[in-house]
């Protein structure tokens, strides 16, 4: 059943499309599977582009929804394929979660770009543990579809976000104004992964000011300074240049070892999350049969 | 028991995914936020796709977001026009298993109408978030429930 609805999705079905996102999410569908059901003839469509998933992160409120409406709609009229994966979280106390990323995006009802565009929430269920591969899966499935640019929208604050965005080939962190004095950029943090880092709500007051402290704070390290960019999601101010800046993006090459870091977590967590062992070992753990030592070792193997 | 109910989506790996959407000109979402809220609170996964969605709007994100439930508001009086043309292009994209149910102003006059248009619930005022739940539970185990498909039930209630 999964291989035809596979199939449907690679003939341009896009509700097969989403069944097969969810059949990834639900643990029903491996990636190599459909991978293999795919094909490679969707495997040459990247040859123009430098980067293939971005992660858009921020705090809260920053204003990444509406900027990725307009820098998503820029690369849809310059014919990309756009899919965005929208990331929120569930809650830790019922598993539920309310995804309300769509209601500020106008570009799905742009009836000369919805076609170029596929957005789709996803939460982050954190009683599976299993989010960023998860991603990463759905990512991989959209680019053997034929999508061209897999954009990934978290919000920066919890581990498993940071992780999602850690899967990606380029991390934009989205910033506000009035968001803390120069001290805060200094901190470690979201800032030390960024590629690209925009200061939104450009409109408000204290945003230059912002951005020239973000900008002090990476001349200070070393390396490659990432682009520092203004934008004003709301009246449009610089969302043209910043959508070309993003589409070109260049790896700073600063945070690989952090990013990697971050991956290897992920894949660890994974491989312990499905370790066929995993139940007994707990079981031992909860008895007191065995130490946690033993039952990391034992796991590990 | 709603707690079993809640592990029993996770035994099964597939969280049910609810698309609450609010079609036409109406500018009241004070609802479909709480049902939405109430819907999370349950375990389930809600997409709300705010405020004037046309039909075809909110039935290519019930298709994008592979939702099985598609709740819709209405307290703007025009839900014989847009309910069931909701429901018509749900058919039409292919999308006949999702199950719909609606809330709001809605004249019991008008109800029989809605549910012959394959409407499985309509839950007006004063309806306690628990018997929306209730349904959802209900109508998840039922056959032939959606809104192309042929079973003619519809929630009366407790």
């Amino acid at each position: 059943m999964n291989a035809d609805i596979v199939l449907a999705a690679k003939d341009g079905c896009r509700r097969s499309l989403a069944r097969t996102l969810s059949a990834l999410e639900n643990n029903t569908l491996d990636i190599a599977d459909a991978l293999s059901i795919i094909g490679e003839i969707n495997g040459d469509n990247h040859h123009d582009s430098s980067w293939r998933i971005m992660a858009i992160t921020g705090a809260p409120g920053v204003g990444k929804s509406c900027l990725v409406d307009k820098i998503i709609s820029q690369w849809a009229s310059q014919g990309k394929k756009i899919a965005l994966l929208a990331v929120d979280p569930s809650s830790s106390r019922t598993g539920g979660a309310l995804l309300g990323d769509r209601v500020r995006l106008s570009v799905v009802d742009d009836i000369l770009l919805k076609d170029m565009v596929y957005v789709r929430s996803v939460a982050t269920r954190k009683s599976s543990s299993s989010v960023p591969s998860v991603v990463s899966d759905m990512a991989k499935l959209l680019l053997a579809l034929g999508w061209h640019k897999i954009v990934i929208e978290t919000v920066g604050a919890g581990q498993s976000e940071v992780r999602c965005a850690a899967i990606a080939d380029r991390i934009v962190v989205v910033e506000g104004p009035a968001r803390g004095d120069g001290i805060q950029a200094e901190k470690a943090g979201l800032l030390e992964l960024a590629d690209a880092v925009i200061v939104n709500k450009s409109d408000m007051v204290g945003a230059r000011k912002h951005a020239d402290e973000i900008k002090q704070s990476f001349e200070l390290g070393n390396g490659q300074i990432p682009p520092v960019l203004l934008t004003s999601a709301i009246t449009g101010d610089g969302c043209q240049f910043a959508s070309d800046v993003l589409l070109t993006l260049q790896s700073t090459g600063r945070s690989s070892k952090a990013r990697w870091r971050e991956r290897l977590l992920a894949g660890l967590e994974q491989r312990v999350l499905q370790n066929p062992q995993l139940d007994s070992v707990l079981l031992s753990l909860a008895s007191g049969s065995i130490e946690l030592e033993d039952a990391l070792n034992k796991l590990n193997n | 028991m709603l707690i079993g109910y809640v592990l029993l989506g996770f035994d099964m790996g597939a969280m049910i995914r609810v698309v609450v959407a609010k079609p036409g000109l109406d500018g009241h979402d004070r609802g479909a936020k709480v049902v939405a809220r109430a819907l999370r609170d349950a375990g389930h996964e809600v997409i709300y796709t705010g405020l004037r969605r046309t039909a075809s709007q909110i039935v290519e994100t019930v298709r994008d977001e592979d939702a099985s439930f598609l709740g819709l508001s209405s307290l703007s009086g025009a839900h014989s026009h847009l309910f069931p043309k909701v429901c018509e292009e749900l058919r039409k994209a292919g999308l006949g298993d999702v199950i719909v149910f609606g809330g709001g102003i809605i004249p019991t006059t008008d109800r029989q109408a809605l549910y012959s248009c394959g409407i499985k619930a309509i839950f007006g005022p004063g309806t306690s978030t628990s018997e929306i739940l209730r349904f959802i539970e209900v109508a998840t185990e039922m056959d032939g429930v959606g809104v192309g498909e042929s079973n003619d039930w519809y929630w009366q209630g407790d």
